[in-house]
């Protein structure tokens, strides 16, 4: 029997999630896929393993988990308290999760999707390309208490590493792309849009992320007519009583509602992170910039290798070095220098 | 509309990866089919870049990667093609059907025909006749999985979506605003007002075929009442029935 974790106690909101499966928009199937795609491929470098590979995401807060046999894992995104067996570990670092340890994540102490990557993935059970849910489509469902979760072969060995990441989990700047309607909203409400602050609602989910205007909602003439048309997640919906919605990874594939702007791929995440309350501010930046933007990432992504590190263990954390070591299971002292 | 402005095609570009090739600013059967067969047009010319197209109400969508297809060269290709023909009197797919799919009007399963009754001008009675009997067309497939929107009705339903979202419409419910029809593949928040209520299953991921519309299709939404719904919610179909078109 391949090895499994076993979730002792699943947080409200946890879900498989990898890529997302590109494609179907002809169907009505929107991408999906994580809502933090850095958080994904930077856990994905910490293993050494391809960045679509499944990983279980986590809104706000964690859950209790134990795997069937010793395990690799990495914990990345939205940073949360966790333990394993009640020792502290770092967040943006992987580590050894021995058969039978309890590994307790906690809620979120900044940003809003943590995740948890094993090594080897999840195993995927797909669906038109991908294991990730879908559930504003139907596709997969909430992770549930007892439920046991295959994981896939590991081809790796390395652990206690960790990511120099970039803190996208307070809000920020945000760049924009015209959309398709932003030309509908007139010269004044497009500069309030990039000199106010926004700040992010209470109401936030995988579909959208409403946002407050300092100076009330945003007007567009005849808006409540415009024919409906394609929606990319980035796009900025402003529905009838002005009140802007970033359309997130698992968004409807077409909405009458008119879109003032896109928010770029690569700082989508940013998005996706900021806590309710966060203040964001929007930026147009033009196609080329936009698409040089977007080259940038695209390398940074693919050389996350390059920011991961030896994990130094801070001996504050430990509550005695003694105890650590045999739990770790680690007598000849090795593990820190694993991984170089 | 539109056809005789110099202003359609249209090409605009959405996010940085997205370009919008539109038929017309509203709803009309020309643009609409001029849509479907432009994206037809693009996916057969496999064009290296483009990572996937599809058709809205009145136009076509291409996604591709920036990085490997420069705007500018899409957009030269994109009006080449524009040029090849007159996309506006182009036929429509082939295969048709024609659908008839039972829904009960109003009641407390479809409870705002009566507020949109009004505002078409209508009483409810006279509202649910007119939308039962209204033959209408599935002119894009859209928001989730398999859910289409179907137009056009009469002009007495050219009425505005609500300003504020209705916070959820169940699964299987038919909406209506500016002429169409929406029939709700999921549950979720809409802006347009619950006339109807179906018991049919748009998306069923375990079948063969996904998707049970598909654009061109062409639908009718015969009243029934609340008891004989109820029983053709074991039908995944929801008792919807069709016939092919000639």
């Amino acid at each position: 029997m391949s090895a499994q974790l076993t979730i002792l106690r699943a947080g409200p909101s946890m879900t498989l999630q990898d890529m997302g499966r590109p494609g179907h928009l002809a169907l009505g199937l929107s991408c999906g896929g994580a809502s933090d795609r850095l958080a994904l491929a930077e856990g994905a470098a910490l293993l050494g393993q391809p960045t679509d590979t499944l990983a279980l995401e986590m809104a706000a807060l964690g859950g209790e988990f134990q795997a069937s046999e010793d395990t690799r894992i990495a914990l990345t995104g939205a940073p949360m308290r966790v333990t394993i067996d009640g020792e502290t570990v770092v967040w943006n670092a992987s580590h050894r999760l021995p058969a039978g340890a309890r590994l307790t994540i906690g809620a979120a102490t900044a940003g809003c999707y943590g995740y948890l990557h094993v090594g080897g993935g999840f195993a995927p059970d797909p669906f038109l390309g991908a294991g990730s849910a879908h559930l504003s489509a139907g596709i997969g469902a909430l992770l549930q208490d007892g439920e046991a979760l295959a994981i896939g072969t590991d081809k790796g060995r390395e652990t206690n590493r960790v990511i120099d990441i970039e803190d996208r989990f307070q809000g920020g700047e945000v760049r924009l792309t015209p959309s398709f309607q932003t030309h509908l909203f007139g010269k004044a409400e497009l500069g309030r849009l990039q000199s106010e602050p926004l700040h992010r609602a209470a109401r936030a989910n995988r579909m959208g992320v409403a946002l407050i205007p300092d100076g009330g909602g945003y007007h567009i003439e005849g808006g409540r007519n415009v024919v409906s048309e394609i929606v990319l997640p980035g796009d900025i919906q402003v529905t009838g009583d002005g009140t802007p919605f970033v359309l997130m990874v698992e968004c409807q594939t077409t909405g009458g509602y008119p879109r003032i702007g896109t928010v770029l791929p690569c700082d989508l995440p940013r998005v996706a992170q900021a806590p309710a309350g966060a203040e964001l501010r929007f930026r147009f930046v033009d196609l080329e910039e936009a698409v040089e933007l977007e080259h940038a990432d695209a390398q940074r992504r693919a050389e996350l290798g390059k920011h991961c590190r030896p994990l130094i263990r801070d001996p504050h954390l430990m509550r005695d070095l003694l105890s650590y070591n045999l739990i770790g299971g680690m007598v000849a002292g090795n593990e820190d220098i694993e991984g170089i | 509309m539109t056809q005789s402005s110099h202003a359609f095609p249209m090409i605009r570009t959405g996010g940085v990866d997205g370009l919008l090739v539109s038929f017309g600013d509203r709803l009309s059967e020309p643009a609409n089919r001029a849509a479907l067969a432009f994206r037809a047009a693009i996916e057969a010319e496999g064009w290296d870049g483009v990572e996937e197209t599809s058709s809205t109400l009145v136009s076509c969508f291409v996604r591709f990667d920036p990085l490997h297809l420069p705007h500018d060269v899409l957009q030269s290709k994109v009006n080449t093609l524009l040029k090849h023909r007159n996309w506006f009197d182009a036929a429509l797919p082939e295969g048709r059907r024609f659908w008839s799919i039972p829904t009960v009007y109003g009641s407390d399963l479809a409870p705002q025909l009566a507020q949109a009754a009004m505002a078409a001008g209508m009483s409810e009675a006279e509202a649910e006749t007119s939308l039962s009997n209204a033959r209408v067309r599935v002119q894009a497939l859209g928001f989730s999985p398999g859910q289409p929107y179907l137009g056009e009705l009469p002009e007495a339903w050219d009425i505005p979506r609500q300003s504020q979202l209705t916070d959820r419409v169940p699964k299987g419910a038919l909406v209506v605003a500016i002429r169409q029809f929406v029939l709700f593949g999921v549950s979720a928040p809409t802006g347009w007002q619950h006339v109807g209520q179906t018991a049919i299953n748009l998306f069923q991921p375990d079948a063969d075929d996904p998707i049970l519309l598909r654009p061109g299709d062409e639908v009718q939404f015969t009243a029934t009442d609340a008891g004989s719904l109820n029983n053709m919610r074991g039908d995944p179909n929801g008792g919807a029935t069709y016939e092919t078109l000639k």
